[in-house]
């Protein structure tokens, strides 16, 4: 689905040695699966995810997305392409001056769709986060969770193949984080959309990834198979965070 | 020993020339306004884009504008009246009278806007440009439905402030016949010694102001549903 062969990305620093935030990766993500890619802060997770859409231009290397080659488009080609990837931060950046429904239709602006079929997507994607009730409200009105489900909506827009995550719940507390991974499971069940999610929660990574890559210092230093477990957080009702710290204790029965 | 009879007397006695002389303001600062937005707003927009780090990151574009700005700025504006009459004349045929005058102030309109657009954009959170960038929308459409529709109250404001400076610059355009309020204060009032005229001008600009003032700061708010 979308492989990085051989990418390496440096920055220019203050000082006069350069940065080398990524080194080298080979990367193939499978068709389907909720990959994710987790490691210690500055280890390039984030670099490593904005090469997946070109956003950062890698220095070596090449970028394959649907058996295309991204690193040999044109600018004008590449955001195109992009159109097909979308992409949630865990700042949400949604535009804070339109509305929910405003923010949902800009991808589609964007794409040129008439009015009408832009209104009727947009109902769709927040039908499908649930949060058809508050298409008319500003952003600054909504909870964390739900600025990022308005973010999931806006980047399931244009039916993406691609869903990238920049840490999608790390400005979430843990109760708000399992919704935002049911929504995320809920996207790539559904819709079979492909999801690469950057973050540095182990547990997030033990609840939805089926494979995981693990980054440090600029490199992939593992990678491997993970049989994601159901965490009764996403099913059942919520534990308190009485239970959650007690069981984290290893105290069992409160 | 300051009469409010004597000053009301003087304006209803000069209506006609308060009239013409407000009219006058109206167009030269009317003029700078139009400027402003339509050459003040995209030079702004230069100079943010061009600064380090973003999506038009020019070293010697972001020297040139800045400088052009700076050094219009830094002229004592009276000077630079005069210093551009050459300037006006090959724009408007003559440098004297109320179109003519609108020139010099529309050249100041746009240096000054050009710095507020400038400071409004800065305060778009970068991650909007990503989002932006990574939903494939070309330079023109992340500036059009993206920068300028989250610094929109910004972009209000600094209109605000700079229109009320367009007003004081144009209180000494009567050095090149451009007429206007300040033209009539100085002429009626200090020339002629008819300080009470002359306080009942200052008192109509206050007043002007403080409209201006209070429509941009509604419109501002208004627009902004960023909180």
């Amino acid at each position: 689905m979308l492989s990085l062969q051989e990418v390496s990305k440096s920055y220019d620093r203050q000082s006069s040695d350069r940065l080398a935030a990524v080194q080298a990766v080979t990367l193939t993500i499978e068709e389907g699966t909720i990959h994710g890619i987790i490691g210690p802060s500055g280890a390039g997770k984030s670099t490593l995810l904005r090469l997946m859409n070109m956003l950062e231009i890698p220095d070596e290397g090449r970028v394959v997305v649907a058996g295309k080659d991204w690193t040999a488009m044109s600018e004008s080609e590449l955001r195109q392409a992009r159109r097909s990837v979308g992409m949630i931060f865990q700042q949400f950046n949604l535009l804070q001056n339109r509305t929910v429904s405003g923010n949902v239709s800009v991808p589609l602006e964007l794409a040129g769709l008439p009015k009408k079929e832009r209104a009727e997507r947009v109902r769709e994607c927040l039908q499908f986060v649930g949060l058809l009730d508050k298409a008319e409200e500003y952003p600054a009105s909504l909870s964390g969770g739900q600025k990022q489900r308005v973010a999931i909506a806006r980047a399931l827009a244009n039916h993406p193949q691609v869903l990238l995550c920049d840490e999608p719940t790390s400005s979430l507390d843990p109760k708000t984080t399992n919704d935002i991974l049911s929504v995320l499971r809920h996207v790539n069940e559904t819709l079979g959309v492909t999801i690469v999610m950057v973050t540095h929660e182990m547990d997030v990574v033990a609840q939805i990834c089926q494979r995981v890559s693990v980054m440090e210092g600029g490199r992939l230093t593992d990678s491997f198979a993970l049989q994601p477990r159901e965490q009764a957080g996403a099913i059942g009702p919520p534990k308190s965070y009485r239970e959650q710290l007690l069981v984290m204790e290893g105290l069992g029965d409160v | 020993m300051f009469d409010i009879s004597v000053m009301l007397d003087g304006m209803i006695q000069y209506e006609a020339e308060i009239r013409k002389a407000i009219g006058e303001t109206f167009f030269m600062v009317g003029m700078s306004v139009v400027a402003a937005i339509i050459f003040g707003l995209p030079a702004g927009t230069l100079l943010f884009l061009c600064r380090k780090g973003q999506i038009y990151e020019n070293r010697a574009w972001s020297w040139v504008l800045n400088s052009l700005v700076n050094i219009i700025r830094s002229f004592p504006f009276l000077l630079l009246v005069v210093f551009m009459i050459p300037l006006t004349r090959m724009i408007v045929g003559t440098a004297i009278g109320t179109l003519a005058a609108s020139i010099p102030l529309s050249v100041v309109a746009i240096a000054l806007y050009a710095r507020q657009v400038e400071q409004a954009l800065l305060d778009v959170p970068r991650g909007v440009i990503e989002a932006a960038r990574a939903m494939g929308a070309s330079k023109l459409e992340m500036i059009v439905k993206f920068l300028y529709v989250e610094a929109r109250s910004g972009l209000v404001l600094g209109l605000t402030t700079s229109t009320i400076s367009f007003i004081s610059y144009s209180t000494v355009m009567g050095i090149v016949g451009g007429g206007g309020i300040g033209d009539f204060a100085i002429r009626y009032g200090y020339q002629r010694f008819e300080t009470e005229l002359m306080t009942g001008v200052i008192i109509l600009m206050i007043v002007l102001v403080q409209a201006i003032q209070y429509a941009g700061t509604t419109i501002s708010r208004l627009l902004d549903k960023r909180s």
